[in-house]
């Protein structure tokens, strides 16, 4: 990678040994129950708030990869971690839980993005032999955060998504057996001027659609080459104007692209576009992704977590919403 | 790759408009409603106790506030609003909705700091609102009254 | 059958201002805060103009249980302190006027907060 390239290619394959996915009981009703590794019957955790409930799922989804993956918690090099709440709190509180140095992350729901990336560069770079990267997102916590308190009797808008209950971990490591992750696109932050944070798939698809064509150029393919090119949490609206963006670039991804808001859910739990949040792509690729990578049905996917790096005070200011988008292309032999 | 222009007007030209009718007469239905169940409660409160019009209507509105405030408690509220818009929204019982909702989801970050300061998260807008229109308008009729 | 029509009264025009706040939130993407807010003005507008009582004498809770009905008492009160006391009423009025209905929130508001917590939306 040169100053002016945003493609990292790993020459030493960093191998995803373990994922663990973890989700709440609305998600577990959804069309991919069948995949998810553990599905909460109470989206509180057995916890006293909706925080200590996300730290919780977070440790929980920590912790089982870890030990999927057949190794100790003192043999992790580091965790990368991020999630939506204010100074990524369920992060660092399920870091203080372990053993493990801790490196806090935030690109809002492309965190699993960067998480991946970064890990995959340490183990490239040698300097790391093993390293977790996961993120979380609860609708609960959410919702107070960014939107109304619980109780209040608001009406969704048709292009609003549903922040999803859900974490997911992955191992990374410079040894063993697994899908590797083969090239990154670090993403640069795109504005299109979208101002309503109801709207958040409409915000954040130009970012998408930079990056993939990015992407697609700096490592001279076509869409073709992947099985499959999974987005974050674009939602059904989000992801039609991704295939209108790069189409207008003559690239057309329809007959490959899923996106994970999309596929969580099923339209008649009415949340509108699909899910969203830091925990959407994370649970969605680390079960049902690295599943389909494992018995071979998807043999290259470009994953492509995004973000909408807004805040409440941001939006109150009037400030149109920046997107994120990293892309990482993951392969089986 | 189409510009930022283009784009704003792509999006306003396909965003997902559909349910917005279905939304008119739910909203329509459900105020009158509630509007309703007042009417009879002041109808009550005048026929059969010993009180003057002005009382009745005062606790027809007290009446009202608890009745709105339950079912927040209960957690029904939201999911009429989710259905009815507007028509759980503008009665005051939604006002009422909106006074024990944030109070509701801070109690956990305790009484004094959680519960007592964010009541007013979301109706203190209505109440300074209220007063400062109240004296403003009231201030008009007495400047008036001067001349 | 003039109960039915009070009531039919009442169904139309409470039914009618909710069906006004849904266009705005359909056409504006307003949030609660801010229609409320709108309507609080609406009712107190009518007052501080003198229409509200003819509006209030055809429609009963149609126009009261409506948040502009709390609107209106707020103004009504200030006006009607400002008669007895001047200047001091025009402070006072409002509040003391819509004071039934805040304390009423008030006191339900930290009731409930009490007893029950929120739970997530289904």
């Amino acid at each position: 990678m040169n100053g002016g390239e945003q493609t990292i290619i790993f020459h030493n394959k960093p191998r995803i040994v373990a994922g663990y996915g973890i989700v709440g009981p609305k998600e577990g009703e959804g069309p991919l129950a069948d995949y998810f590794d553990e599905i909460a019957k109470d989206d509180l955790f057995d916890q006293k708030s909706y925080e200590k409930a996300e730290c919780k799922m977070h440790l929980l989804a920590i912790e089982r990869a870890i030990e999927r993956a057949g190794v100790n918690e003192s043999d992790m090099c580091a965790l990368l971690s991020g999630d939506l709440l204010n100074q990524i709190i369920s992060s660092s509180f399920s870091a203080r839980e372990l053993d493990i140095p801790f490196l806090g992350l935030y690109n809002a729901c492309s965190t699993f993005g960067e998480a991946l990336i970064l890990g995959s560069i340490m183990i490239d770079g040698g300097s790391m032999q093993r390293v977790a990267c996961s993120t979380s997102s609860h609708f609960s916590t959410a919702e107070r955060q960014y939107r109304y308190p619980l109780e209040l009797g608001t009406q969704m808008t048709p292009t609003a998504q549903w922040t999803v209950t859900g974490s997911g971990c992955s191992v990374l490591c410079r040894e063993g057996e697994g899908p590797f992750v083969a090239a990154a696109t670090v993403g640069k932050v795109v504005d299109y001027d979208i101002t309503d944070a109801n709207n958040m798939g409409a915000a954040m698809a130009p970012a998408a659609a930079y990056t993939i064509a990015t992407h697609l150029k700096e490592t001279d393919r076509k869409a073709d080459y992947y099985d499959a090119i999974v987005t974050g949490d674009l939602g059904i609206f989000g992801s039609e104007m991704l295939h209108q963006l790069l189409l207008s670039e003559g690239i057309d991804i329809a007959h490959v692209h899923m996106d994970c808001g999309k596929m969580i859910f099923d339209e008649k739990q009415k949340v509108h576009m699909g899910g969203s949040g830091a925990g959407c792509s994370s649970s969605v690729f680390n079960t049902y992704f690295l599943q389909k990578l494992h018995s071979g049905e998807l043999r290259k996917i470009l994953f492509v977590p995004t973000g909408a790096l807004l805040s409440k005070v941001s939006s109150l200011q009037g400030e149109s919403i920046p997107g994120i988008a990293h892309a990482v292309a993951i392969e089986v032999e | 790759m189409i510009d930022n222009k283009a784009y704003v007007e792509l999006v306003k030209k396909t965003t997902p408009k559909s349910k917005e009718l279905k939304t008119l007469p739910i909203a329509f239905a459900v105020g009158g409603l509630i509007c309703c169940i007042g009417q009879a409660f002041r109808l009550v409160y005048q026929t059969y106790l010993p009180i003057g019009k002005m009382t009745a209507a005062s606790l027809t509105s007290i009446t009202m506030i608890f009745i709105g405030s339950l079912l927040t408690g209960l957690g029904i509220y939201d999911k009429i609003g989710k259905v009815a818009g507007a028509g759980s929204i503008v009665p005051i019982t939604g006002f009422a909705n909106s006074v024990v909702s944030p109070a509701m989801e801070f109690n956990r970050e305790g009484v004094v700091l959680g519960v007592m300061s964010k009541m007013f998260v979301v109706a203190g807008p209505v109440i300074v609102s209220g007063v400062v229109a109240s004296i403003i308008i009231a201030l008009g009729y007495y400047i008036a009254g001067l001349f | 059958m003039d109960i039915f029509l009070e009531f039919l009264q009442a169904f139309a025009v409470g039914g009618l201002i909710c069906l006004v706040g849904q266009l705005l939130i359909n056409y504006t993407k307003m949030t609660s805060s801010r229609i409320l807010v709108i309507f609080l003005l609406l009712g107190a507008a009518l007052e501080g103009i003198g229409v509200f009582d003819a509006i209030e004498s055809f429609a009963g809770c149609g126009v009261t249980i409506p948040i502009v009905g709390f609107g209106a008492t707020l103004v009504r009160g200030a006006v009607r302190s400002m008669h007895e006391t001047g200047l001091l009423g025009v402070l006072t009025g409002g509040i003391v006027a819509g004071a039934a209905g805040l304390a009423a929130a008030i006191l339900f508001g930290f009731m409930m907060a009490i007893i029950f917590k929120s739970r997530t939306k289904s």
